[in-house]
């Protein structure tokens, strides 16, 4: 099969336009004949259930939290950018464009890239006319500040807590559709599968998490907005629920699975701090803006931080990147910090951490200014370690934080199924090979505000007067039969290891060989260690309760097993890119200096794999990547 | 450190509840939840049933864990939601009395999960801006007071966690409901629907929770710092609005 991205023809600025003229509409009176089927209530769900819900579409909304809210867009901090140009330094749509093209190491779109930031400026007119508290200026106006090492200020925010904001307005905007009754909600409900009959998405199956109860649901559209799969690596910033199932199941029912190795490792996170530990905590990276990254120059150091003299630290990145310093983006910063603490230099529980000192920001500026910057953050960091960070350095590590990587869209946002939609963080589509900061947001609430609504639209008039299937046809009999099965033969196992326990090993071979250092020997050991821990898995997983129940070593099970599947994929895909790019650095492939060396002749594409059955390889296929306007170059932060 | 637990569990909404207890070796760096973390998993390697609770982003953001350590909604830490509660806060040797949110608004669905669903009707019954998609006007057309906004954004960081009703001895809403009528009564943008908002969202709230007497300990325990002055401002506009709407 040829991969069609349905990239629209003429110059980039009018390429949306065009899609927008050239797509079919479905006329207001015949929109309330359709059905959506929304999975995921984050940014770009909630804001695509609403926005569709808006039109007259009637659509069902399901998330896994026991309320649409809690999405794990809530915990996005930083910000979201805009091309505004509020602050008159020089940006534009061309320059978010450019900026967003460029740190996703030429493996993104463009065309969809240039979309991106045309709609950017939309996203604010829309969250601030629902009454998002963004940060302003004295006179009253928006603020933006510079956000991940950008040239302009571009960012919008609310305090630490942008994500939450902005996630409260799409529930809200959720909200007023569910009491119209235009959009039905379905909280603590999980998608376990896809149904596919004749090749199109025709409905999903998904589990009461509190009844226990499978059903099926039709739909004349599937939208997949259910977020990254970090969480592969068992330590992540994720949410503890965040988890790969609905977009993998629907990769096992034939839709493509895109960029898996690309995965994106945040520099600034709270170090882990023993073996029992559930999850990471990411500290704003507005933090590198004042604070200095340092460890001591020799290994095995035992003195504290603040008895290691001056001319016995090593700021490594300000040594290694003079005109960036502290302020590389992310992929080097992490690299950076993982190549000290190999040497043996690293600080803290395991060797693993680096500082982050403000001691010259607090001696420059005084200690009230850093308070207002980053005072909420500081307490965080106090409240987590213990530590007092206006005293004592902040100990950072890289964490596994957000996946570029997904399931294959076409300029629609359409996968290769024809009926299901993928949307956000799910998809591969804007990223590239590196996500910048502040631009998940955006993209989440691009694609659910602005894109799905106005491109779902020419895939159901096509379809327009066919019967919506009913849920007693034998596709979905089979598909809940699968289920059932599936959940059965967990219940079933009877071994002798907790879900966590192989949950925990996995994320270990994942974050060893195919975290922010990756190499052929080690990505192929990791796949049988894989496949082997899976096999482990089936045989000796001790799941307790019953399926018709509130059981959640249950709901754990059943993701864990997918993230082995996608697991394997991710360090396959890792494997057969032999190039470095963005956050996915191969050892092999690297200049002479240490930095990533990106192969375009050989790998500008898109690598979409296609499931082919338990047991059998995977095949890849390829969409090649042009780039018009932005010529591809080889960054350099020195 | 050593401690012992005396953990609420109810197998399902109609279940009748009991104590047990259990006893379990923490470190003061873990965080609570992951004290519990390692008491499912010696439950589960036993052939126990592990304890059900709430809980998601473990940073304190989304809201979904809430348990009452000792009678405190979220337990002994100020400002601090129960994820974000490290045993460092506790000694070897302690007893911990642990339940769900104590409200007969919010059901009991397993052990120390509860069903919120009343939050989540307050907020449709009128906690939003009706502004469709597309239709909104320049985003600096309208300038905010910076104090004002800062204030709404005060409010606005409620994280919908529930403390506040659980920790209530009236199990009233009023902390919860005013947050969000208090956000966006502050903004220029929620002025329109200011009287209906107001009117419609106290009452459904009315219609689920009980009656606020003032006792402030909804403030105490909200792992946000939220207000009562909210609490008075709603107040304000849900009487000026029934005064001219009626």
């Amino acid at each position: 099969m040829t991969l069609d991205a349905k990239i629209p023809s003429g110059p980039i600025q009018d390429k949306w336009d065009k899609a927008r003229f050239d797509l079919k509409l479905v006329n207001p009176a015949n929109k309330r004949r359709f059905e959506i089927l929304v999975v995921g209530s984050g940014l770009a769900g909630g804001s695509a259930a609403a926005s569709l819900g808006e039109l007259g579409y009637h659509v069902k909304c399901f998330c896994y939290q026991d309320s649409a809210r809690r999405a794990h867009s809530i915990s996005a901090q930083g910000g979201i950018n805009a091309a505004k140009n509020y602050r008159n330094d020089g940006d534009s749509i061309w320059r978010l464009f450019y900026d967003t093209v460029k740190g996703g190491d030429f493996r993104s779109r463009e065309a969809n890239v240039y979309r991106l930031a045309q709609v950017s400026n939309a996203i604010i007119d829309q969250c601030v006319a629902q009454g998002v508290p963004f940060g302003r200026e004295y006179g009253g106006l928006l603020d933006n500040r510079s956000f991940g090492g950008a040239q302009v200020s571009r960012t919008f925010y609310a305090r630490g807590q942008t994500g939450q904001q902005l996630q409260l307005g799409a529930y809200q905007a959720l909200s007023r559709q569910i009491a119209t009754g235009q959009v039905e909600m379905f909280p603590r409900t999980e998608m376990l599968d896809l149904v596919v009959v004749d090749g199109r998405a025709r409905g999903i199956v998904t589990r009461d998490m509190v009844s226990g109860e499978v059903r099926s649901w039709s739909g004349d559209a599937v939208v997949l907005a259910t977020g990254g799969y970090s969480n592969v690596f068992y330590l992540s910033t994720n949410a503890k629920g965040c988890n790969t199932t609905a977009i993998w199941r629907a990769h096992r029912r034939g839709a493509y699975f895109a960029n898996p190795c690309f995965t994106q490792i945040h520099p600034t996170c709270i170090p882990q701090h023993g073996d029992y530990q559930s999850k990471l905590t990411l500290m704003s990276e507005s933090l590198r803006n004042d604070g200095r990254i340092w460890v001591p120059k020799a290994a095995g150091e035992t003195r504290s931080a603040t008895s290691i003299p001056e001319a016995e630290r090593d700021y490594y990145l300000e040594r290694r990147y003079p005109a960036f310093g502290n302020l590389v983006p992310r992929d080097i910063a992490s690299r950076a910090a993982k190549a000290v603490c190999d040497e043996g230099r690293g600080v803290g529980h395991g060797g693993r951490g680096v500082y982050l000192d403000f001691a010259d920001s607090i001696q420059r500026l005084g200690r009230p200014a850093i308070e207002a910057r980053y005072g909420n953050l500081f307490e965080m960091y106090e409240r987590i370690t213990g530590e007092d960070p206006y005293q004592v350095p902040m100990r950072i590590y890289p964490a596994p934080h957000y996946t570029m990587g997904g399931l294959w869209v076409d300029y629609n946002l359409m996968s290769n199924l024809p009926g299901l939609f993928v949307i956000g963080e799910a998809n591969f589509s804007d990223h590239g090979a590196n996500r910048l900061g502040a631009s998940a947001l955006m993209q989440g609430l691009a694609d659910g505000y602005f894109v799905l609504p106005n491109t779902i639209s020419d895939y159901l008039a096509r379809h327009m007067g066919e019967k919506r299937l009913a849920t007693d046809h034998a596709g979905f009999a089979a598909v809940e039969g699968e289920v059932e099965e599936r959940t059965r033969t967990l219940l079933g196992v009877g071994g002798r290891r907790t879900v966590d326990t192989f949950h925990r090993e996995l994320g270990k071979i994942c974050d060893d060989a195919c975290g922010m250092s990756r190499e052929r020997g080690g990505l192929e050991a990791a796949m049988g260690k894989i496949r082997a821990l899976r096999e482990e898995f089936w045989q000796d997983v001790k799941v307790p309760g019953e399926g018709r129940e509130l059981n959640q070593s249950l709901e754990k099970a059943g993701r864990l097993a997918d993230h082995f599947e996608l697991a394997e994929l991710m360090c396959r895909d890792a494997a057969e890119r032999e190039e470095s790019c963005g956050t996915h650095f191969r050892e092999e492939y690297q200049t002479e200096e240490n930095e990533a060396r990106r192969r375009d002749d050989e790998y500008s594409y898109v690598a979409a794999w296609e499931w082919t059955g338990e047991g059998n390889e995977p095949v890849m296929h390829r969409e090649d990547l042009t780039f018009e306007y932005v010529p591809p170059s080889q960054r350099s932060y020195k | 450190m050593y401690l012992t637990l005396h953990v609420w569990r109810q197998r399902n909404t109609e279940a009748k509840g009991r104590f047990e207890t259990y006893t379990v070796e923490a470190e003061p760096e873990m965080s609570f939840l992951e004290m519990l973390d390692v008491v499912n998993e010696r439950l589960i390697s036993e052939g126990g049933d592990p304890i059900a609770f709430e809980h998601d982003c473990r940073e304190g953001i989304c809201g979904s864990c809430g348990l009452m350590i000792n009678g405190q909604a979220h337990g002994p830490e100020a400002m601090t939601a129960t994820c974000q509660l490290h045993m460092r806060k506790f000694k070897s040797g302690d007893t911990l009395r642990i339940e769900p949110w104590r409200s007969r608004s919010f059901p009991v669905l397993r052990d120390l999960v509860v069903d919120r669903t009343p939050l989540d009707k307050i907020i449709q019954a009128g906690g939003f801006v009706s502004v469709s998609t597309g239709s909104a006007p320049e985003a600096n057309l309208v300038p905010v007071q910076r104090d004002k906004a800062e204030l709404a954004m005060d409010a606005a960081a409620c994280i919908g966690c529930g403390a506040c009703v659980a920790q209530c001895p009236n199990g009233a809403g009023q902390l919860f409901t005013a947050a969000k009528v208090a956000h966006l009564a502050l903004l220029p943008q929620g002025q329109p629907e200011r009287d209906q908002r107001a009117i419609k969202m106290v009452e459904t709230m009315e219609s689920y929770f009980g009656n606020c007497s003032n006792y402030a300990e909804c403030e105490a325990v909200c792992p946000k710092g939220i207000s009562i002055d909210f609490i008075a401002r709603m107040n304000r506009d849900y009487l000026a609005a029934k005064l001219t709407r009626g």
